[in-house]
């Protein structure tokens, strides 16, 4: 089942941090469900983008329309999993229980079996700031499935992460894009766009510079600038 | 030497008037303890998460309030309490609950001042978490008290060392009556004056070991919550 957040209309977004504009005009249409990795350079502004896009960034400019929701009413929706996770004082359940109450209340064994997606059922009992890193990212990535979300954020959520715990973060991702939740993660990995993208958008000195599928992206990208990008040149 | 040796046989001997005063005075403070927590933890917490016209006014003035000089706040609550006053009418000058809303006064901006700074420090680490939970209100702030308990616990501690070592507010509030509203604060300054150092002395190491068992509870808190990756 599609995502009820489709399309993603974003019209002529402006942010300004200090004088300095992050996000100058994006113009932007999502309508295909499934993964849009976005791309680009360090301090292309890809991370302000998703924050807008969540609602934790209100922008200097511009309008963000989510299926038939704004951005304000469709939070309950979304869904969004930080580069540095962050974790409740709490045992590793109840971090999960402290997520969905409602679930816990009614129906604890799915707390149980959110932990065993994530390959945690062990450590459940435990304060959840003990976990590795990358325990600690897939805690939060269960944490943020358990409402079924209809749309998952993802900031870089897999950078820093031993190999092991990418790609079981990156399977539970596209599971859970096979359910119909709309992906959109932030990554710097080719490797991990090529895994994971249907769709890829490339974002440079605060503008789309590219939207394009996936494997066009990456065999035949349209824009200079996304292309010295996939080189590995140096962009400023 | 002699009211040394003196002032231990009477902490032995459980003596009734020394273990009088010492029952009022841990009854007094932590009526009061309880009654400040209840009003400050939450006082605190809203005001680290919440923003709105005024809100570091607020601040500024419980963390200037954490210095009000005790006699001042005695005066204050004497002057509200007395027969003329407008609570006169309660009665209740010169009693333990004058003392306990003496305390009340004195401790809550200590421990809504120190919860503020606690939580303030949360937020920064949890604002977006809790943002994209959709974790607001009074949810947000039941949250926040729970995941910053151990701290809060310090902080609740600190009210109470404040509170029991207090003697300029519950003199003038309390009166000092014996067998009323004698507390070993108060008691330590009359029997001293009087030159009876030997209950004044037993008072004072009641009360030094019952700081340094609060220290200590302070320093196993953080340790344990250091420990669990819970501070």
């Amino acid at each position: 089942m599609p995502s009820s957040l489709l399309p993603i209309c974003i019209s002529d977004l402006r942010l300004i941090k200090g004088n300095r504009a992050v996000l100058q005009g994006v113009n932007l249409r999502i309508y295909e469900p499934g993964i849009t990795v976005i791309m680009g350079p360090n301090g292309a502004g890809k991370t302000m983008f998703l924050r807008c896009l969540h609602g934790l960034i209100i922008p200097d400019q511009g309008v963000i329309t989510l299926g038939p929701l704004t951005v304000a009413n469709s939070r309950d929706e979304q869904a969004m999993v930080f580069q540095q996770p962050v974790l409740l004082r709490r045992t590793v359940l109840q971090n999960l229980a402290f997520a969905a109450p409602g679930i816990a209340k009614t129906d604890p064994r799915r707390l149980i079996q959110a932990l065993e997606s994530v390959n945690l059922t062990d450590r459940a009992g435990q304060p959840a700031r003990m976990l590795s890193g990358g325990e600690q990212q897939r805690l939060a990535l269960a944490r943020a499935l358990l409402n079924e979300p209809a749309l998952l954020l993802l900031d870089e959520a897999t950078a820093s992460l031993d190999p092991a715990s990418v790609l079981l973060i990156e399977s539970l991702v596209k599971a859970q894009s096979a359910r119909g939740t709309k992906v959109i993660l932030v990554s710097h990995d080719q490797c991990q766009a090529r895994r994971l993208a249907d769709e890829i958008v490339f974002i440079a000195n605060g503008q789309v510079a590219e939207q394009s599928p996936a494997e066009q992206f990456f065999t035949a990208p349209q824009t200079r600038t996304a292309k010295a990008y996939l080189a590995g040149e140096i962009l400023f | 030497m002699d009211a040394l040796s003196e002032a231990f046989r009477l902490i032995i001997t459980l003596d009734s008037d020394l273990f009088e005063i010492l029952w009022l005075s841990i009854r007094v403070s932590v009526t009061a303890l309880v009654i400040s927590a209840v009003i400050a933890l939450p006082l605190g917490t809203w005001l680290a998460i919440t923003r709105f016209p005024g809100r570091k006014f607020c601040i500024l003035l419980l963390n200037a309030l954490m210095g009000i000089p005790p006699v001042v706040v005695g005066l204050i609550v004497y002057l509200l309490l007395s027969r003329s006053g407008p609570l006169g009418w309660l009665g209740l000058l010169y009693t333990p609950s004058a003392m306990i809303i003496a305390q009340v006064v004195l401790i809550t901006p200590i421990i809504a001042a120190l919860s503020n700074q606690v939580i303030e420090h949360l937020h920064q680490e949890y604002r977006d978490t809790f943002y994209s939970m959709g974790i607001t209100g009074r949810r947000a702030v039941a949250a926040y008290m729970v995941d910053a308990r151990y701290a809060l616990t310090t902080c609740i501690l600190a009210g109470f060392g404040r509170a029991i070592a207090e003697v300029g507010a519950v003199i003038i509030v309390g009166g000092n009556i014996d067998h009323l509203t004698r507390v070993m604060t108060t008691a330590i300054a009359l029997e001293t004056s009087k030159g009876n150092l030997t209950l004044a002395l037993a008072l004072g190491a009641v009360l030094l070991t019952l700081s340094l068992l609060v220290n200590a509870l302070v320093i196993g808190i953080r340790e344990y919550a250091a420990k669990r990756q819970y501070a």
